[in-house]
């Protein structure tokens, strides 16, 4: 594959971490960052996939479980080290593969087992960072990234974190692009954009003035500094997710989320 | 776990499970008497955002929590009714199932064991919710990898609607899963193939084809689920219990990561079958792994 075909991911890949270990579709490699080792994963293209259905950057069979075991054989290697490394989780993906071979399968185990390494890597303190660097959509974010302690994107064309597809999207709900594009502007959970996503509470960082096709020198350094600073922040927190209620964005749109957990608490235990 | 679902139509009484809505179903599986739901629908916690797109709210958000005993230990289970937008996940319904099994971490790791149960039936995420859903359910797939450490975390999936979308990997996480032949369990629903890879991939409306590649029989016989039950609401209490009973899988399914891509390596995506699938994934020749004990 020539260079000006790499995707956002196997770029990314390159500028923070360069050659991966492990061949297509999942890359994978250990690299400097600060001044430690972070392990560095990502899904990346691969047109000689065996699974017709997931030759693009999307999370299939294989990819699900080989992002398991590349976190997996992360957390053994540190399990006898007092200091577990960074994993940075670079997030480049379009969707989960969609076909019949891959519901026989079991790619819901695929992508589980995947969301299961992310969580016990972080559950073992190890500090989980997800870098947007491009789509990060529903089923394929799950499995990669949105289990991470904390998330950052680039705030560039083509970053978004989505549910569904926006045409399938539209299709589904039936409306045009352009009224679901509308609905985003009103319905903050409905919107496309990281601005959107940042609004929920779930965005750690947006990272601006990256050109995230072509970063020059200055850029990349930037990225791996925003990486430094949020697993340092990772490393003094809680090992769960309960931070993402916890910003002022959540309490205003996620209000309804801390509603049930507070009043939920309260009549568990008068049971 | 073994096969509980009789080969022939049995001419008992009996009461079905799947014909119960969600409230019905979680008291059925609870020890007579005990059961007592938090956050019902007189407390209206209601989605915020159905209302601003013009959909009426349900009181209780297609979710039941309740509380309870199972064989006389507590336990909670998170029940969706399937009846309210199809059993979709919103930010209330999601942070319900959420809120349960944080709390029921938060019991084990004082030392007092919460069985926990949640009662698939799901499309995945509610799109009106889209990235709330989403996010809702990241929160439950974490709650359900740290709680399983301590106690079986037991999935059901009775039908009619089955469990997809991201919800269907919230169910592989689970420690065990009781399956019905009407329940269905896939990422992608029938109906997105198609219309994502086209009707030669899958044609949605070939039921008997959909029914071979994610049915509750097939997901049984290949070990992607622990438990094959007849829609029978004493026989889903039973494998209930059992699940309960076997205590905390030595290895979860989930955590299988080298068995799994050598079952994987062994099948060839051009000739594979839902029954030529069956002889790679059955354990029938290498199961018995020892158990842990329960915590």
């Amino acid at each position: 594959m020539s260079d000006t075909q790499l995707s956002r991911g196997a770029r990314w890949f390159h500028a923070l971490a360069g050659d991966s270990r492990s061949a297509a579709p999942v890359w994978s490699g250990d690299a400097p960052l600060g001044d430690e080792t972070a392990r560095f994963i990502t899904v990346v293209p691969d047109p000689a996939n065996r699974f017709p259905r997931a030759t693009d950057n999307v999370v299939g069979l294989e990819q699900g479980w080989q992002l398991a075991r590349a976190v997996r054989e992360t957390i053994a290697a540190d399990a006898a080290s007092s200091t577990r490394r960074p994993i940075v989780a670079i997030v480049d993906v379009k969707s989960q593969a969609y076909g019949y071979r891959e519901e026989m399968l079991g790619i819901h185990l695929a992508c589980a087992a995947a969301v299961d390494a992310y969580a016990s890597a972080r559950d073992a303190g190890h500090p989980v960072i997800a870098l947007i660097v491009g789509p990060a959509m529903s089923g394929a974010f799950l499995a990669h990234g949105y289990q991470a302690n904390r998330i950052v994107a680039l705030d560039a064309p083509g970053t978004m974190v989505h549910a569904m597809g926006k045409e399938a999207a539209a299709r589904v709900t039936r409306r045009t692009v352009e009224a679901l594009d509308a609905l985003g502007e009103t319905i903050v959970p409905m919107s496309y954009s990281m601005a959107s996503f940042a609004k929920l509470g779930l965005l750690d960082q947006l990272i601006e003035g990256i050109d995230a096709d072509a970063p020059d020198g200055a850029q990349i350094r930037r990225v791996q500094q925003v990486l430094c600073e949020q697993i340092s922040s990772a490393r003094t927190g809680s090992r769960n997710l309960s931070r993402r209620l916890e910003s002022a964005a959540a309490q205003k749109n996620r209000a309804a989320s801390i509603e049930v957990r507070r009043r939920l608490a309260e009549q568990w235990d008068a049971v | 776990m073994s096969t509980l679902a009789s080969t022939h139509a049995a001419p008992l009484l009996r009461d079905s499970f799947i014909e119960l809505p969600a409230r019905e179903r979680a008291r059925s599986l609870l020890d007579p008497g005990t059961f007592s739901e938090l956050l019902g629908p007189f407390d209206r916690i209601e989605s915020p955002w159905l209302p601003l797109q013009g959909v009426v709210c349900q009181a209780d958000d297609g979710c039941v929590i309740a509380r309870g005993t199972i064989d006389g230990e507590p336990a909670v289970i998170a029940a969706i009714e399937s009846a309210f937008q199809g059993g979709s996940i919103g930010e209330v319904s999601g942070s319900k199932i959420a809120a349960a099994l944080e709390l029921a971490l938060r019991d084990c790791e004082r030392g007092k064991i919460v069985r926990p149960v949640v009662l698939f039936e799901t499309g995945g995420v509610r799109l009106q919710e889209a990235n709330l859903g989403l996010a809702v359910i990241a929160e439950m797939q974490a709650a359900i990898v740290a709680l399983r450490r301590y106690v079986p975390v037991v999935g059901v999936i009775a039908g009619m609607v089955g469990c997809f979308g991201g919800m269907s990997l919230a169910a592989a996480l689970c420690s065990y899963l009781v399956v019905t032949k009407q329940g269905r369990l896939g990422m992608n629903g029938p109906e997105v193939i198609e219309q994502e890879a086209g009707i030669e991939e899958l044609d949605a409306s070939d039921r008997r084809r959909v029914w071979q590649l994610i049915g509750g029989e097939q997901r049984a016989a290949t070990a992607l689920a622990d438990s094959l039950v007849d829609d029978d609401a004493e026989a889903v209490r039973a494998a209930v219990r059992s699940a309960f009973a076997l205590g905390v899988p030595a290895a979860h399914r989930s955590e299988q990561v080298d068995v799994f891509l050598q079952r994987l390596a062994r099948i060839d995506p051009a000739s594979v079958t839902p029954e030529s699938m069956r002889e790679v994934y059955s354990t029938k020749q290498n199961d018995n792994q020892p158990r842990k004990e329960q915590a």
